[in-house]
């Protein structure tokens, strides 16, 4: 049970760490990777939460650890739609750019 | 000695997302986020979770890293140069502070939870018969909480959507850009015509055995999307448009049948996602297997992105 403690503040860091990132990285590609870094931190808690829950014949609760894989299937989801619209937003900086070429901006 | 190894995995976790958050070169935060999934889910293997191990290691490592790498080639040169100033001393130490506060407060939190933990694993034990399956979270995912898993595969469906909306609708035809650029080196060529067949095998398995070991639909479903990226990675097969009339019918398998089931559930058993007596089983499966492909092919889109035609390089 002690070490599923170390976990928990593990979880307890990534949070941390990912709120850090997705704040003060410039990149937005950086900033999904932050992010997903704050989502495993809590899917972390969850995980030690399950831990503890453990009972009834089961290492460990099997609630919450079947919500960290839906979870962890949504934030996949999620990271590939942020993307993708990264992507397109920097395609479409570029467009904007090159269709007024003649326009003297310092930007 | 497990206490100390435990320690050791901790350290090397945050260590790695240290590293993922601390540096600004993009490239090398990629790598530190695929470090950071491969110890991720050795704590979960730790945390007696080799169901969440499966699943961190295959989609939220894997596949994450790969959509992220090709976002970074997909990027138009022209944007890459950074605009703005760097952020002062004073705002670092400012957002460090706030974010150091989240994580003392989070931790003070969880070591002061209440000591018998609340748990309803007894309720999962006490049911789990009824559902014909032994691998509880299989119980929890299809039976007990079945309506998480449907809403689920419909949130997959509906990003593979959005990210093809990226794209003017007369482009939709067009197929996904290449996952190498040009000719596939023979290594490739050659791992995956020697590996897929077993990955195939592996990743239906894991469906099957899903069932009542650790495992399951979207184990299965992330090994199945590798060998299909795999396959397109060497050139064997190409990448499908999203426009083929085959592969969307592929795509709504799944969710389809998930959400018939579930309002067969009404008449049959009293109830919205009921599964009906005796045929609990076979009903299960049948959900499992076309949640699977759908699932599969749906990773696979997601990772290849909006279609991007020849246009582009």
């Amino acid at each position: 049970m002690i070490g599923s403690t170390f976990f928990a503040l593990a979880g307890a860091g990534l949070v941390g760490l990912g709120l850090y990132g997705v704040i003060m990285r410039e990149n937005a590609l950086h900033r999904i990777l932050a992010f997903n870094i704050l989502g495993g931190g809590i899917f972390l808690v969850f995980g030690f939460a399950a831990r503890r829950g453990a009972g009834a014949g089961f290492a460990a609760d099997p609630v919450p650890q079947a919500l960290v894989i839906t979870g962890v299937v949504v934030a996949f989801s999620a990271t590939a739609l942020a993307t993708a619209i990264v992507v397109r937003l920097a395609a479409a900086q570029v467009e904007e750019r090159d269709a007024a070429p003649h326009a003297k901006d310092d930007g | 000695m497990s206490v100390a190894f435990d320690a050791v995995l901790c350290l090397l976790v945050v260590l790695a997302a240290i590293r993922v958050v601390a540096t600004t070169d993009l490239r090398a935060a990629v790598g530190g986020f695929l470090a950071y999934g491969m110890l991720l889910a050795l704590v979960w293997v730790r945390l007696e979770s080799v169901d969440i191990a499966l699943t961190e290691v295959a989609v939220g490592s894997g596949l994450t890293t790969i959509v992220i790498l090709r976002a970074i080639s997909r990027m138009p040169v022209a944007a890459s140069s950074s605009s703005g100033s760097s952020p002062t001393r004073s705002a670092r130490v400012a957002v460090g502070l706030t974010c150091a506060v989240v994580t003392l407060g989070l931790s003070g939190v969880l070591l002061a939870l209440p000591d018998p933990a609340p748990s309803i694993a007894p309720y999962v034990a006490q049911n789990m018969p009824a559902t014909a399956l032994g691998n509880p979270i299989a119980g929890v995912l299809m039976v007990f909480r079945a309506m998480d898993t449907v809403l689920e595969t419909v949130v997959v469906l509906l990003a593979l959507i959005g990210v093809w909306a990226m794209v003017p609708q007369h482009r939709l035809a067009e197929v996904p850009g290449p996952l190498a650029p040009g000719r596939a080196p023979e290594p490739v060529v050659f791992l995956a015509r020697a590996l897929v067949p077993f990955g195939l095998l592996f990743g239906a398995y894991q469906m099957w055995a899903g069932a009542d070991v650790p495992g399951g639909k979207f184990q299965g479903a992330a090994v199945l999307a590798s060998m299909g990226l795999l396959l397109m990675m060497a050139g064997v097969v190409t990448a499908p448009a999203a426009t083929n009339v085959r592969l969307r019918a592929l795509l709504l398998v799944g969710p389809i049948l998930f959400l018939a089931v579930g309002v067969a559930g009404w008449p049959l058993a009293g109830a919205f996602l009921g599964y009906p007596a005796g045929l609990e089983k076979p009903v299960i499966i049948a959900v499992e297997v076309a949640s699977t492909i759908s699932i599969a092919l749906a990773l696979v889109m997601l990772v290849l992105g909006p279609p991007a035609g020849s246009a582009s390089s």
